[in-house]
């Protein structure tokens, strides 16, 4: 099937998490002496795959082979033994043991039974002058800088295993000095014949370094390209989606209809986004877009004042407000469904019927409890509605599906009757079908008259259900595309030129 | 209802089996165990004995559920007994009236409580670190208040509290009655638990529903604080005299283990108040127990140790799912829901 070029192979790889499907049939070959970068949006499944193939992680299906022959690690170490190495991010060695004792650990040359210093250190020389580094191998690790540190990280792993070398964002806490000495060690690896996967954010790094790129999202995999033959602006498209094209509407013009109710002037916090202007009109549904750590999530999060702004002004149908709180954004009839379901949206160990009450309960205060018939009542009523599968109303909401459990959060807040709902990636993580009802339902949100606002990575999208798409850079609003303008061509080109403008 | 009360008497059935075991193993040994007799309209025997003596510790797990429920714990409440019973001993050797003694007294509980709460919720330090601000500080403060002696009295209405009976049960017991029922009616029948189980599970989620997380906190530290006063006059009382190096020494962690003999997670989250109780009364019975059972005195925390153990791992998920064949109502429970669908 593949050429014997492939030094590690993974086949139709699953992983499945309670509530989400990290992993879905997810194809990945690795060729000697290649650097391979791995992208994706947060959440795509680019770790879970790196922990699948190295151990972290018993995978639910498929199969990895290694130098053709079938390998199943079931631990690192084992990984290890195997030819896979792996550096993570933050250095997993021991900052308080010296950088030979860390090149050496748990495999220290011996003498009499003890630990030959003299000759692990001599090794130690050796091995780091591989590396073009000369430092004391006898001070303590900590002493010496992170990228230094992660080259001992490198060292470490190649020298144990030699066969495949994982990088999961090396460069994240480098300089551009210190990345420019990582990739020179990289290079002179991949003379070496080994295969090198490499994760990272940095789109620019991925075309200096990669020969091949393999993008994923939502645990699928997008594809895996040859570098040089694939533009910036069509990897973006590639991490943040366009397949949904099946489902395009015609962008509709015809709304904008609604009168317009909610003004934010020069709104933003230090740090968190820099202050912009919008307005929303009733019975419209703004669409943020725009690369991880864009602003999106944090312009969300102002909004609903789960952060305070620091500038500018609200005014809601002409009244200046002040959303200081999120429950000061709720009792002007705001909702917000985060983008991090499971730390931030659901009540875990509650049930289903205790979450989609919580938020309307909360607004009611305490003195005054929402009765348990009128509890059932709402649970019943939103689980038919939303259609959110579960046995019954009294199952813990955080054995439910993803998809479901994105549901129930939504019932919470449409038990509230809300004005003006914002969404944070509202169908991140979620299977097929789920994804499509929530697209539909948005839609139908919109109908009934709603403001909305939603964030989301999947363009196509975003162009299916957006009266008006926001474009957000660096931390600010960058771009604003409405009408007809509303395409996936027209989204990617302003993210991509403007993310252009950054690298040069 | 009958669902429900089913559900109920479910979560308490390991509780009550576990004490319904220490009372017939030591009526085994000591035949005299479950002897009952009136004298002077007043109830004597060592069962009564035995929700007698665990009235502080009950009184705190009360406080304690609530507060484990929101994740947090409160170390202090051994050492706000302690000052509460030196302040209810100052305050009637002062001159005061015993009505204003003990407004007096719960008040210094629940400013306690308000310290620890906005320990917690405002200034955000981890629970544990913040109690034990008090818990260290507790007991010097009482020693301020009694000026380094026991203070004693003889006022017979506060008296009255710690040994004097009411309907034939000792003052205490109808005191933790009343209160624990006060409390569990206070939290189920108002949204109070829901929303304080909401923020013990995921704080961030609750606050960003529009739960006052914060407040909530607070009023869980204060009624933690609450119960330690409404303990540490009974001890006070009991003794007649305010002792500020001993007086709820070491209850605090009596009061934790009777929230987990309880069944309440220490991770926070759900929670009963009734768990609770029978908790702190089961770690009595196991307490009475040892003592009327004519171990060796040396044994008896070993053996408590022992028996704690044992109802841990009854209570354990991975025992539960291991023997879940031999707890019939778990499973019977289900089949019944459905049909009452």
């Amino acid at each position: 099937m593949q050429t014997n070029d492939d030094i590690l192979q993974a086949i139709r790889i699953e992983k499945t998490f309670p509530g989400t499907r990290a992993l879905d049939k997810v194809d990945f070959h690795l060729r000697r002496g290649e650097v391979h970068a791995l992208l994706g949006e947060n959440g795509a499944g680019k770790s879970t795959l790196i922990k699948c193939l190295t151990g972290a992680y018993r995978r639910d299906g498929g199969a990895i082979l290694l130098d053709d022959t079938e390998v199943d690690p079931r631990d690192t170490f084992e990984a290890q033994a195997l030819g896979i190495g792996t550096v993570y991010q933050e250095v997993n060695l021991l900052p308080n043991l010296t950088v030979a004792e860390n090149l050496f650990l748990g495999r220290q040359p011996r003498r009499f039974g003890m630990v030959d210093a003299r000759a692990m250190n001599r090794r130690a020389r050796d091995l780091l002058a591989d590396y073009e580094l000369d430092i004391d191998v006898t001070r303590d690790l900590a002493s010496y800088s992170v990228a230094i540190q992660q080259v001992v990280a490198i060292a470490r792993a190649v020298d144990l295993s030699g066969k495949v070398l994982i990088l999961d964002e090396p460069t994240a806490s480098l300089d551009a000095h210190e990345v420019a000495m990582l990739f020179r060690i990289i290079r002179r690896l991949k003379a070496r014949g080994l295969g090198i996967v490499f994760v990272t954010h940095f789109l620019e790094q991925v075309y200096e370094i990669s020969d091949r790129i393999t993008v994923l999202r939502n645990g699928q995999l997008v594809g895996t390209r040859e570098t040089a033959s694939l533009d910036r602006r069509e990897l973006i498209a590639m991490m943040i989606g366009r397949e949904l094209a099946a489902e395009i509407h015609a962008p509709r013009a015809e709304a904008q209809q609604g009168p317009l109710r909610y003004r934010f002037r020069n709104y933003g916090r230090k740090g968190r986004v820099r202050p912009f202007d919008l307005d929303v009109r009733a019975g419209e549904v703004v669409g943020m877009a725009g690369l991880l750590g864009s602003g999106r999530t944090e312009t969300a999060e102002l909004l609903f004042g789960a952060h305070r702004a620091d500038s500018g002004e609200a005014e809601i149908d002409g009244r200046a407000v002040d959303l200081a709180s999120p429950r000061a954004a709720i009792r002007h009839r705001f909702g917000f469904c985060p983008e991090d379901r499971k730390t931030s949206g659901i009540v875990g160990d509650l049930s289903v019927r205790e979450n989609i009450v919580l938020a309307l309960q909360a607004r009611r205060g305490w003195t005054r409890p929402i009765s348990r018939a009128e509890q059932n009542r709402l649970a019943d009523h939103y689980i038919r509605a939303l259609d959110i599968r579960t046995a019954d109303r009294e199952k813990p909401i955080k054995l439910l599906s993803g998809g479901n459990q994105q549901k129930a959060i939504l019932a919470r807040w449409l038990a509230t009757e809300p004005e003006f709902l914002i969404l944070d990636e509202p169908t991140r993580g979620i299977d097929v079908g789920a994804h499509a009802e929530i697209v539909k339902l948005i839609e139908a949100l919109r109908e009934k008259g709603l403001s909305l606002i939603v964030v989301s990575s999947e363009i196509e999208e975003l162009v299916a259900y957006s009266t008006r798409v926001i474009v957000l850079r660096d931390r600010a609003h960058v771009a604003e595309l409405d009408g007809t303008r509303i395409t996936a061509d027209q989204i990617v080109e302003a993210i991509a030129a403007t993310n252009e403008r950054r690298t040069s | 209802m009958t669902s429900f009360l089913r559900l109920y008497f479910n979560r308490l059935l390991p509780q009550l089996i576990a004490l319904g075991i220490i009372v017939v193993a030591v009526s085994l040994v000591f035949p005299g165990f479950l002897n009952l007799q009136i004298q002077n309209g007043r109830l004597y025997g060592s069962l009564v004995d035995i929700l007698n003596r665990g009235a502080p510790v009950v009184l705190l797990a009360i406080g304690m559920t609530v507060v484990i429920a929101t994740k947090g714990i409160d170390l202090s409440v051994g050492a706000v007994m302690a000052i509460c019973g030196a302040t209810a001993a100052a305050a009637i050797t002062s001159g005061h009236s015993l009505a204003a003694t003990l407004l007096i007294t719960l008040g210094v509980g629940i400013l306690c409580g308000l310290w620890n709460g906005v320990l917690v919720a405002v200034l955000d330090i981890q629970p544990i670190i913040a109690t034990l601000v008090l818990m260290v500080a507790g007991r010097g403060i009482a020693q301020l208040v009694t000026e380094g002696a026991i203070l004693t009295f003889n006022d017979p209405g506060l008296i009255f509290i710690g040994s004097g009976s009411f309907a034939g049960l000792p003052m205490p017991v109808v005191i933790w009655l009343v209160f624990g029922t006060l409390v569990a009616m206070l939290v189920r029948r108002t949204a109070l638990g829901m929303l304080i189980e909401a923020v013990g599970i995921n704080r961030q989620a609750s606050t960003l529903s529009g739960v006052l997380t914060p407040v909530l906190l607070i009023v869980a530290y204060v009624l933690s604080g609450l119960c330690a006063a409404i303990a540490g006059i009974i001890a006070a009382a009991d003794i007649r005299g305010a002792d500020a190096n001993n007086a709820g020494l070491w209850l605090e962690l009596d009061a934790i283990l009777a929230v987990v003999v309880g069944g309440t997670s220490l991770l926070g989250g759900r929670f009963s108040i009734a768990a609770s109780v029978l908790g702190a009364i089961i770690i009595q019975a196991i307490n009475t127990g040892i003592l009327l059972s004519g171990f060796p005195p040396e044994f008896n925390l070993i053996i408590k140790a022992a028996i704690i153990v044992f109802i841990l791992v009854l209570q354990s998920p991975r025992f539960r799912t291991a023997f879940a064949f031999l707890v019939p109502a778990r499973g019977a429970s289900k089949p019944s829901e459905r049909a009452a669908k």
